[in-house]
């Protein structure tokens, strides 16, 4: 108990590997400290489905086309049923305003104390954090898929279901990250809710979360030969609600396919290097005014 | 320079101890902290003004302190609020960077955050810490354990020792959230101490704790520190802790070192006279007892006198020839009186310069 100098578990192999497997683990028992509030979580997450649902009847039965945007009736049940499984990845509850929270109140601190890598920290309880809410969510999501089975395609080929399941990796990590550097934005003010928000309504009508994109392939943005639609795409929103839902649906296939998965994989890495540079900025902003 | 006593690869018990004799732990130069704060004017106009335009100035909160601790002391930063205690603690912990200076701590420059330095130190500031709220301490030591890198075999060992030394066993398994101040505080300890870190930091440890709380930190503190020689800094008010646990004792107000030396010497060095309990067999009038010095109280049979230290000598025998005594105690001013006029003369001085 003498000698601390020389410990020579510092030294071992897998050390990083293993914090992060315990980040996992002790996050993963926190959330479940709460798992009342969870599941009532969840099962709230289906109500707004049932309103857009009774909209787009609505919708198809006061027009006599059988399609709006290349989208049937059935096809928009299925495809809002695809985005609230793209936004269960991409959504990040509470991430950016605990953030700013553990700025404001000082607990960031124990990341600059400890030896600790905050976003690594982050993501670590992220992940856990989804894992529970995957478990509790799977059985209410089998039963809504079951029996809304009719309003979908027949189950698409392996390639198309791999790209799917690429990109829902990615829209985990695009959410986490875009949302995490919002978050580091308390470094510079103090509260940043009305941040949060402004960036949630651009998202909800950029993401394809509110309507499907293509419908804004027939809007104009004054250049000719460029649509609204190929402005968003390069845009790192519809990555985290439409073009998972999209892939599922072979509404994106072939080259177009390839291309967005890579768009979606440099917004990952932009926006992680971003991230970065502002944890890194925001703590020696902190330091250097006071913490 | 400072590199000598630490990150080598193949360091002995005799190359520490070599460390000890010569190199400081903890070496700060010329070490000062500014804060900018912004104005923030009273009224609605001048609040919607400030939105576009806002006024700041620079408040000093360190100037320029310079402090060497060697390994193993245990030294107290005395001050009053707003002196520049926390901030010290915040600068050699890494939090934050200074304004000018140097500061050496480990051989590492704290705000560099390097993790060989953060595995070897640790800072317990306040209640929540480092402790997760909704879990069970055991579960916190379990993550503390991988993120400092801790062998099995040593952390169950370190863990068991000091669990049993604060008698915490039975909180380990409760959410830290339904567990009380003093409890809590224990078991930040225990986090705190589970890497066996060289330097210990402690902020305020005791506020807000029982008198029995109180004394079982002391103990284990004392204790810990003795046994692992660790170099422990803490900030209080309570004069209690400082009798308690430390030999060396800094005064810093309004970001200065005021006082750098042991706690007795301070009583020498700041005082100039003692106080004499007299329980005589009658009720004395006031004007005989200032005679001998001020009378601070008098009630009934009994008087309390403040005396010049320089003339005890020859007070105490004229007391005890002219008057009835039947018990007599000489005592030094209390500790904490002392402080606080050492911390008020100061904050007048501050104000005659117009600071």
């Amino acid at each position: 108990m003498i000698d601390t100098r020389s410990n020579p578990a510092a030294r071992r192999p897998f050390a990083g590997l293993r914090t992060w497997w315990m980040m996992l683990v002790i996050s993963l028992e926190e959330r479940l400290a709460y798992r009342g509030d969870f599941v009532l979580g969840t099962l709230m997450r289906f109500l707004p489905i049932v309103t857009q649902l009774f909209l787009w009847t609505a919708v198809f039965s006061a027009t006599s086309r059988p399609d709006i945007a290349g989208y049937s009736r059935n096809d928009i049940v299925a495809y809002y049923l695809l985005t609230m499984v793209t936004r269960a990845f991409s959504s990040m509850p509470g991430l950016s305003g605990g953030i700013a929270r553990s700025v404001r109140d000082g607990s960031v601190k124990k990341y600059l104390v400890q030896p600790i890598d905050y976003v690594s920290f982050l993501l670590a309880s992220r992940i856990a954090h989804k894992l529970v809410y995957y478990i509790v969510a799977a059985l209410p999501f089998a039963g809504v898929f079951f029996l809304c089975r009719h309003f979908f395609p027949p189950i698409p080929d392996a390639l198309t279901i791999a790209s799917f399941l690429l990109a829902l990796v990615l829209s985990f990590l695009l959410g986490f990250f875009l949302e995490a550097t919002l978050g580091m934005l308390g470094f510079w003010f103090l509260e940043v809710s009305s941040i949060v928000f402004a960036y949630m309504l651009v998202q909800y009508l950029l993401s394809g979360h509110m309507f499907p994109l293509d419908m804004l392939s027939g809007i104009g943005t004054g250049i000719p030969g460029l649509s609204l639609a190929d402005v968003v795409r390069w845009l790192p929103f519809e990555y985290t609600a439409y073009f998972p839902a999209a892939i599922w649906l072979g509404k994106v296939q072939g080259a177009q396919l390839v291309r967005s998965l890579v768009i979606e994989g440099c917004w990952v890495v932009v926006m992680a290097v971003a991230c970065r540079i502002a944890w890194w900025r925001g703590t020696r902003r902190y330091s250097a005014f006071g913490g | 320079m400072h590199n000598s006593n630490g990150s080598g690869d193949t360091p002995s018990l005799t190359s520490s101890q070599f460390a000890a004799t010569n190199t400081p732990l903890i070496a700060v130069e010329g070490l000062a902290k500014e804060y900018r704060v912004y104005d923030k004017p009273e009224g609605l106009f001048a609040s919607v003004s400030g939105l576009f335009r806002r006024t700041s100035r620079l408040v000093p909160a360190l100037r320029g302190v310079n402090l060497t601790v060697g390994r193993g002391e245990f030294v107290a930063l005395l001050g009053p609020n707003g002196a520049g205690k926390t901030t010290f603690l915040k600068l050699l912990s890494g939090i934050i960077t200074p304004t000018r200076g140097t500061a050496s701590v480990l051989g590492h420059v704290p705000w560099e955050r390097a993790d060989d330095f953060r595995r070897r130190f640790a800072l317990v500031m306040g209640q929540r810490n480092q402790l997760w709220w909704d879990l069970p301490a055991a579960e916190s030591f379990r993550l503390h354990k991988e993120i400092y890198r801790i062998e099995t075999a040593r952390f169950e060992r370190t863990r068991d020792e000091l669990v049993d030394m604060l008698d915490v066993r039975k909180l380990l398994l409760q959410p830290v959230r339904e567990l009380s101040l003093g409890e809590r505080m224990k078991l930040e300890l225990v986090a705190a101490l589970l890497h066996e870190p060289e330097v210990l930091f402690l902020d305020e440890p005791t506020i807000g704790l029982d008198v029995v709380a109180q004394h079982t930190l002391h103990r284990f503190l004392s204790h810990v520190q003795t046994e692992r020689q660790m170099t422990v800094l803490l900030t209080t008010h309570y004069m209690k802790d400082v009798a308690a646990l430390c030999q060396r004792v800094v005064v810093i107000t309004h970001g200065d070192i005021l006082y750098d030396g042991s706690l007795e010497q301070i009583v020498d060095r700041f005082t100039t006279h003692k106080i004499v309990t007299l329980d005589l067999d009658h009720e004395p009038s006031q004007e005989r007892m200032e005679r001998f010095g001020f009378p601070c109280e008098i009630r009934g049979p009994q008087a309390i006198l403040r005396i010049d230290r320089s003339r005890i000598a020859d007070v105490l025998p004229e007391i005890l020839r002219s008057e009835t005594v039947r018990d007599i105690s000489v005592e030094d001013v209390p500790l904490e009186e002392i402080v606080a006029s050492l911390f008020r003369s100061e904050a007048e001085s501050h104000a005659r310069e117009g600071v």
